[in-house]
């Protein structure tokens, strides 16, 4: 049921495109829902899209990703694709899983 | 209360697999509704076994199923999979089958936090319900083992991806490599309790030989033993070694061996319908002569023969069999007589086995020739030839085929137990031995055994000559038995004996009428001898009869003369 898109104005050469597979609102999809916006804004502020798709609504999309473990966090863009299944709790490993450079505070 | 209420065995329900004997082995399938494990080690077959079940699932029985496969792509498993004549593709457009690859590369994934299968849950879900499925194939789930590192998860969701199978209520099979020293690499039988069946490939002697065996089955019996099976172009079929019962119908109806002499020995009458003959004998005694004269009275009788030869070529024997007067490639061309020729170690025993099976199923002939069946032993070991045979026999006895086995006695002492001790499984076994005297070989026949029927205990001697083949009684005289030309010299001299005697009584005959007939001289002379005596005698009393007559006579005139002369005075 919750898929929204959220999109950024900012047309950057970098882009990120990314999305989220999870089986309904279950605690871990949204804890890594909450902790991946919180990685992309400090990270990629308006050089992403995340794109967050509900297998209970739409089954059929979970093979085209290869889909198994939930939640998973797949980057399309920049290839090569990227998967990072988990409730996304350690920061830096999912950083490193989606290759960012992180933002020195 | 009921006077007696009978006992119900709930018996499990079972989804046939309609793979070849397996459903016999498990005595009806696998558990419905249940998961099985297919454990075996690299090349055992796993993949195939589960894809046939799935395949045979949708082709014979109507279930639908889906194939979940984690190792191999779906377009090649098709590919794969076509060489056995399974268009997976076809049967995906008719939604009978539905195939989903799941793709795990650990280089491209990271692990952080919780997570669960939900995903394969799923997809799983989202294919069964799709097409309907009844039955669904993983293939091989242990590979999620090497994506993803959090074993404790996967473990706990792996019990609850089984359990929510059998909720699902479908017949799933999953394959799993074996391990070492336990059935599968990351003990998947803890979670997969119900049917667990190992699958093995084991090569010996150079020849590959491949067994399956029911390691369990919770709340059902099963065949216990390994059983091989074989992967051809019809995909597996597993042999079991022994049907379970044994329990064959059986005929009465006697058929000819084809030799006169033969069927005299047979109580008058030949074979029985449906039994199994061997033919045992030393080189050179003349086992594929009787075989072939058997196939050709068969063939004259219409019946349709199946000659296995592993020895010699087609060609060969019909050129051979001609000179006893044999023309079966009449036979051949009427369509009655089939040759299957092929070297023993051309594949394993078990090849040979799946190869007859086919070539009977497919010809249905009434009587099956196997010569010799000696020479599988250089394809096999003693005790797998021996298996074979057994389950030969039983699978020809259940088709109420007659079959006749040829083997070759390596020594020239008969044992009481041929080379592949089937001596015990066959109902009729004829033996030849040569006989060897006076500086030749002559073949003695006899027959060891033959159930069912009054069987002669008399050694004949087997004779091959140009109008073909015969059984000669044996010359059993004051100096033993006698065979070949030692008999022919004996029926010869007997003749003449019979020829010298007639002679003889025809000169005694001849003698005693002579002697009669002086006898019956002798006998005249003395009667005329005789009366020539009493004439003699009788002239004798006339002439003394005479003689007193004329006294009288004269005394009288005396007196007379007398008393005259006194009166004058």
């Amino acid at each position: 049921m919750v898929k929204e898109k959220i999109k950024q104005a900012k047309i950057k050469e970098e882009k990120w495109e990314l999305r989220l597979y999870i089986a309904g609102n279950t605690p871990k999809s949204m804890t890594a829902l909450a902790n991946l916006k919180k990685y992309c804004e400090q990270h990629l502020p308006d050089k992403y899209t995340l794109e967050i798709i509900d297998l209970l609504v739409q089954p059929q999309l979970a093979a085209g990703d290869q889909i198994f473990a939930i939640p998973t966090l797949v980057r399309k863009v920049p290839v090569p694709i990227r998967k990072i299944i988990g409730d996304l709790s350690n920061e830096e490993k999912v950083l490193v899983g989606l290759n960012i450079r992180p933002v020195k505070k | 209360m009921a006077a007696k209420k009978k006992i119900t065995k709930t018996t499990l329900p079972k989804t046939p697999t309609g793979i070849i004997g397996l459903d016999e082995i498990t005595l009806g399938g696998l558990p419905k509704g249940r998961p099985t494990l297919i454990c075996g080690g690299a090349g055992a077959g796993k993949t195939l076994f589960a894809i046939e079940f799935v395949v045979r699932g949708a082709m014979e029985y109507g279930e639908p199923g889906v194939i979940v496969t984690f190792e191999e792509k779906a377009e090649d498993l098709q590919m794969n999979v076509a060489s056995l004549g399974y268009d997976l593709k076809k049967m995906q457009k008719d939604g009978m089958i539905r195939m989903d690859f799941v793709h795990i590369d650990r280089s491209e994934i990271e692990e952080t936090g919780e997570y669960d299968l939900s995903g394969l849950f799923i997809r799983l879900n989202h294919a069964i319900d799709a097409i309907g499925a009844k039955r669904v194939v993983l293939d091989t789930i242990e590979n999620l083992f090497g994506g993803l590192t959090n074993e404790g998860i996967l473990r706990a969701e792996l019990r609850r991806l089984f359990a929510w199978l059998k909720e699902k209520g479908v017949t799933a099979m999953i394959t799993a490599e074996k391990g070492d020293g336990t059935l599968t690499r990351h003990g998947l039988e803890e979670y997969v309790s119900d049917c667990v069946i190992l699958l093995d490939h084991r090569v010996i002697d150079q020849i590959s030989t491949r067994r399956l065996r029911v390691v369990k089955y919770r709340g059902s019996e099963h065949g216990t033993n390994e059983y091989p099976f074989l992967i051809d172009e019809d995909g597996i079929s597993v042999l079991p070694i022994t049907s379970l019962q044994l329990d064959n119908k059986v005929s009465s109806q006697r058929i000819s061996s084809g030799i006169a002499g033969m069927d005299q020995m047979l109580d008058g009458n030949g074979y029985f319908r449906g039994s199994s003959i061997l033919v045992s004998g030393t080189a050179g005694t003349g086992k594929t002569s009787i075989a072939a004269t058997f196939a050709d009275a068969a063939c004259r009788r219409k019946e349709r023969v199946l000659y296995f030869a592993f020895e010699e070529s087609p060609a060969q024997i019909i050129r051979n069999m001609g000179s006893i007067g044999l023309s079966l490639q009449q036979h051949v061309d009427a369509g009655l007589l089939h040759f299957h020729a092929s070297r023993p170690t051309l594949y394993g025993l078990e090849m040979h086995l799946v190869t007859i099976h086919k070539k009977i199923t497919e010809l249905k002939p009434r009587i099956v020739i196997l010569d010799p069946i000696t020479n599988l032993i250089t394809a096999g070991l003693m005790p797998e030839v021996k298996s074979i045979l057994i389950r030969l026999i039983d699978f020809l006895q259940s088709n109420q085929i007659t079959v006749m086995f040829t083997a070759l006695n390596l020594n020239t002492i008969v044992n009481e137990q041929t080379d592949e001790g089937v001596s015990s499984l066959v109902d009729t076994w004829i033996t030849i031995k040569y006989i060897e005297t006076n500086a030749e070989r002559n073949r003695g026949l006899y027959i060891m055994k033959s159930r069912g029927m009054k069987h002669s205990n008399k050694v004949r001697e087997f004779v091959i000559s140009d109008d073909g083949l015969d059984l000669v009684d044996v010359y059993n005289g004051p100096d033993g038995i006698l065979t070949g030309s030692a008999r022919e010299a004996q029926q010869v001299s007997e003749a003449t004996g019979a020829e010298m005697r007639k002679y003889s009584l025809g000169r005694k005959d001849k003698q005693i009428d002579r002697k009669r007939k002086a006898l019956e001289s002798k006998i005249a002379s003395l009667h005329e001898e005789f009366d020539t005596i009493q004439d003699e005698l009788s002239q004798t009393y006339i002439e003394e009869d005479l003689r007193k007559e004329i006294m009288e006579k004269n005394r009288h005139q005396l007196s007379q003369k007398q008393s005259n002369g006194k009166r004058k005075n």
